[in-house]
């Protein structure tokens, strides 16, 4: 494979003088699934939410589905409209429905005809499973129901790339396992995505790639089974041992 | 280890049901469990009686058992005449309930106010039921058809342009304005010390004035044939609905969106041109009722909607500018914010009537009223930005970054998902500015116009029914008034607060 959709290459960020991202490079092709881990504070959602330019950054450049995103923002709206994303506080909009949550977009920014977004919205929110509460608040909803909505919501816009920041570490266990579910299937009609998670289940099973993440710089990226099985550096190998327990 | 013997037990005969020994239901129930069940309770009942006692009893003496109901002058109103002490002495107000509603309006123009107000209530009354359909052509209907139209009607006369006309004159005012700037420079040139530098940047001002005259003169050149051609309004009319309806079908993405933009826009069109006939505007319109004329309840109730109508907009714009990240819009709203929340009402006022014809060119003057409308808008307008900075800061961060991630711009993102938020959470401060700035439309009559305040004063000189209580009856009835006013306004919003917050509920 030689045409990567996401392509990430020097990538520098500073707060005021603290430098979040440090000389970042990575590579995403078609299809990809990508686990991204690593210590709090390592900047690992700072990384995904400079692809879709949620966050500025300073230096380097990042190229999503050939449009390309450099330090001053242009085409912002052009990158945003192809990539998708999930919040780790879900972000529903509260005084929307299900349903309004998820034909605002195809609405307001694809101009699509108000039947249609909702005949598109309801085939994803079937896809989640969650097709009977359409017309629900999501306040009155679980956070394992919130967050597949949210999922949901993000595929109405056809996104080529999917963005998750710890999609699952708001939810009671038991809802956990229904959002993974979810992101499984998906992955396994081909979406190209980037987790943010702690789930090494998750990892093992669906990720091509896992990437750790240690002071806002890349330590180490390698296939699931040769990251957990024979890590290389000492910081992954602290880390695995700190969460595999 | 003790033994514990367990006994058994089998009910024999079931126990019937009886009332219980003290009543806890009903009124006396009521009085026993919530008015009388403790010493602190015993005595704030006792306390809450006296109070009503001592007020809604005089009250209702003073208004309806005292009161004299009939009469043709004060002598209806005299102790000696009526036989008992007298309270409200309503014959007054009902002699001079038209100057209390009306002001000095003309008595034969009076159906055009009465017509303005069905009209405005048949608008918002629909606007305000939830239920309804055709929301948002209602809401054009009222917010922006209506008010014209009650200019018209209230105020009358006719027009001679239209928007071609309008902007033409704008612009020609706004191009004299800098020629005239530039001369001021060129003059003072003369006598400063820095003459040269003047003198250069005058005529450079100067210069740019001419060459505005320039670029608009085909927009007054075409002005000048249409007044000329004594058409009246309607080829300016024709003209601008093409330039309009062009623009908005270019705007809204040409023939591939299809032609209901278009077609709106020309409805629209043909709308004002209706208007336009059936008030005979292209022909004088109504007689002129200059708004020194205007006065009592009609007053109260213009200042107080326009009032409410503009400073909403005034207010989301600023709140919105507060939070900017453009440091001159920013600085800016704070400016503004701060100024005017910073000096009282009656000091605008006072500033808008008399010192701001000082500040405006010489042959631009404007209305008493429109003044006093502009000076409460702007005022209650910095309030209402500061009762939504509030609601602002309460909506999530999350929320606006959700927005943006699905690709919605700044507008869509502010208007769609973060203000209609914001708003839900600060219904009531906006509402208690509301109550606020209708009744601080009291103030105005400081200025020389006569709202409702300013007219019952006015008819307390009236030597034909000075008596005792003819103030009273005065306060007490205009009090009602404002009271439904105020009443209903905060009853509403809690209506509207409870529907859009059903989300909350779980
Ligand atoms: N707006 C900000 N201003 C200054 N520093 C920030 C800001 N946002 C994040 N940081 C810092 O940047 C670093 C990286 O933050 P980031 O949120 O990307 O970490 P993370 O890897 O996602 O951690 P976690 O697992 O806790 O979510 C942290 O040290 C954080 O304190
Ligand atoms: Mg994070």
């Amino acid at each position: 494979m030689s045409d990567p959709i996401v392509n990430i290459s020097g990538l520098n960020k500073w707060y005021g003088e603290f430098h979040v991202l440090r000389d970042i490079d990575l590579e995403v092709e078609k299809g990809e699934r990508i686990v991204i881990c690593g210590p709090s504070g390592s900047g690992k959602s700072t990384l995904i939410r400079c692809v879709n330019a949620l966050e500025e950054f300073q230096e380097g450049e990042i190229v999503v589905d050939g449009i390309e995103l450099g330090p001053n923002l242009k085409h912002v709206d052009a990158v945003r409209r192809e990539v998708g994303m999930v919040f780790q506080s879900f972000n529903l909009f509260p005084h929307l429905t299900v349903l309004d949550n998820c034909t605002l977009a195809p609405i307001w920014v694809r101009n699509i005809p108000k039947k249609d977004a909702e005949a598109t919205a309801m085939k994803f929110l079937e896809r989640v499973k969650i097709p009977h509460q359409a017309n629900k608040f999501p306040g009155q909803m679980s956070g394992g129901q919130q967050q597949r909505v949210a999922i949901a919501r993000a595929l109405t816009m056809n996104p080529k790339v999917m963005l998750f920041d710890e999609p699952t570490s708001a939810l009671d266990p038991e809802m956990v396992k229904e959002v993974l579910d979810t992101m499984v299937d998906l992955a396994e009609e081909g979406m190209t995505m980037l987790v943010v998670t702690h789930e090494m289940g998750f990892a093992k099973e669906v990720a091509n790639r896992v990437v750790f993440m240690d002071a806002g710089q890349i330590i180490e990226a390698n296939t699931p089974n040769e990251f957990f099985a024979a890590p290389q550096h000492a910081r992954t190998k602290l880390f695995l041992s700190q969460i595999l327990r | 280890m003790t033994d514990i013997v367990a006994s058994s037990f089998v009910r024999q005969d079931l126990v019937a049901e009886r009332p219980a020994p003290v009543k806890t239901s009903g009124f006396v129930g009521f009085v026993r469990t919530r008015l009388l069940n403790s010493p602190t309770n015993i005595l704030l009942t006792i306390l809450g009686l006296l109070l009503v006692w001592y007020t809604v009893v005089p009250a209702i003496k003073f208004l309806l058992v005292d009161a004299v109901w009939s009469g043709k002058d004060r002598t209806a109103c005299l102790a000696e005449n009526a036989g008992h002490p007298v309270g409200a002495c309503w014959p007054f107000i009902q002699a001079k309930s038209t100057q209390l509603f009306y002001g000095f309006y003309p008595e034969a123009e009076r159906w055009r106010v009465n017509l303005t107000f069905a009209l405005g209530a048949v608008l918002l009354l629909p606007l305000l039921v939830p239920r309804l359909p055709a929301k948002s052509l209602n809401a054009g209907l009222f917010f922006f058809a209506f008010p014209a139209v009650a200019f018209f009607l209230l105020h009358g006369g006719g027009i001679t342009g239209f928007g071609v006309s309008w902007v033409a004159g704008l612009l020609q005012l706004f191009a004299d304005s800098i020629s005239g700037a530039g001369a001021i420079l060129v003059g003072l040139s003369k006598t400063s010390a820095a003459g040269p530098l003047l003198w250069a940047a005058g005529s450079l001002t100067a210069l740019i004035g001419t060459l505005l005259h320039w670029v608009i003169f085909p927009l007054t050149w075409l002005r000048d044939q249409m007044q000329a051609a004594g058409q009246g309004p309607w080829l300016d009319l024709s003209i601008t609905a093409v330039i309009v309806s062009v623009i908005l079908f270019m705007l809204g993405g040409g023939a591939r969106a299809g032609s209901r933009p278009l077609m709106a826009s020309l409805a629209t069109f043909a709308g004002i041109a209706a208007v336009i006939k059936l008030m005979g505007l292209d022909h004088g319109g109504l007689p002129i009722v200059d708004t020194r004329l205007w006065g009592g309840l009609l007053v109260t109730l213009v200042i107080a909607i326009t009032g409410i109508v503009a400073s909403l907009p005034i207010g989301i714009a600023l709140a919105l500018g507060r939070r900017s990240t453009i440091p001159l819009i920013r600085i800016f709203s704070i400016t503004y914010i701060e100024f005017w929340r910073g000096v009282p009402l009656i000091t605008v006022l006072f500033f808008a009537t008399y010192m701001l014809p000082l500040f405006l060119p010489g042959n631009f003057t404007v209305d008493g009223l429109v003044r006093a409308l502009i000076g409460v808008s702007l005022f209650t307008g910095a309030y209402q930005a500061e009762n939504l900075r509030g609601g602002l800061a309460a909506v999530p961060r999350g929320q606006s970054e959700a927005a943006s991630a699905l690709g919605l711009s700044w507008w869509k993102t502010t208007s769609l998902i973060v203000l209609p938020q914001a708003l839900r959470h600060v219904i009531p401060a906006i509402v208690n500015s509301f109550i606020s700035l209708f009744k601080d439309t009291s103030l105005v009559s400081i200025v020389a116009l006569f709202d409702l305040l300013g007219s019952l004063r006015a008819s307390f000189a009236d030597p034909v029914w000075t008596t005792p209580s003819t103030a009273f009856t005065g306060f007490a009835f205009i009090g009602i008034i404002y009271f439904i006013f105020c009443f209903g306004m905060s009853r509403y919003s809690l209506f509207v607060e409870r529907r859009l917050n059903a989300h909350r509920r779980n």
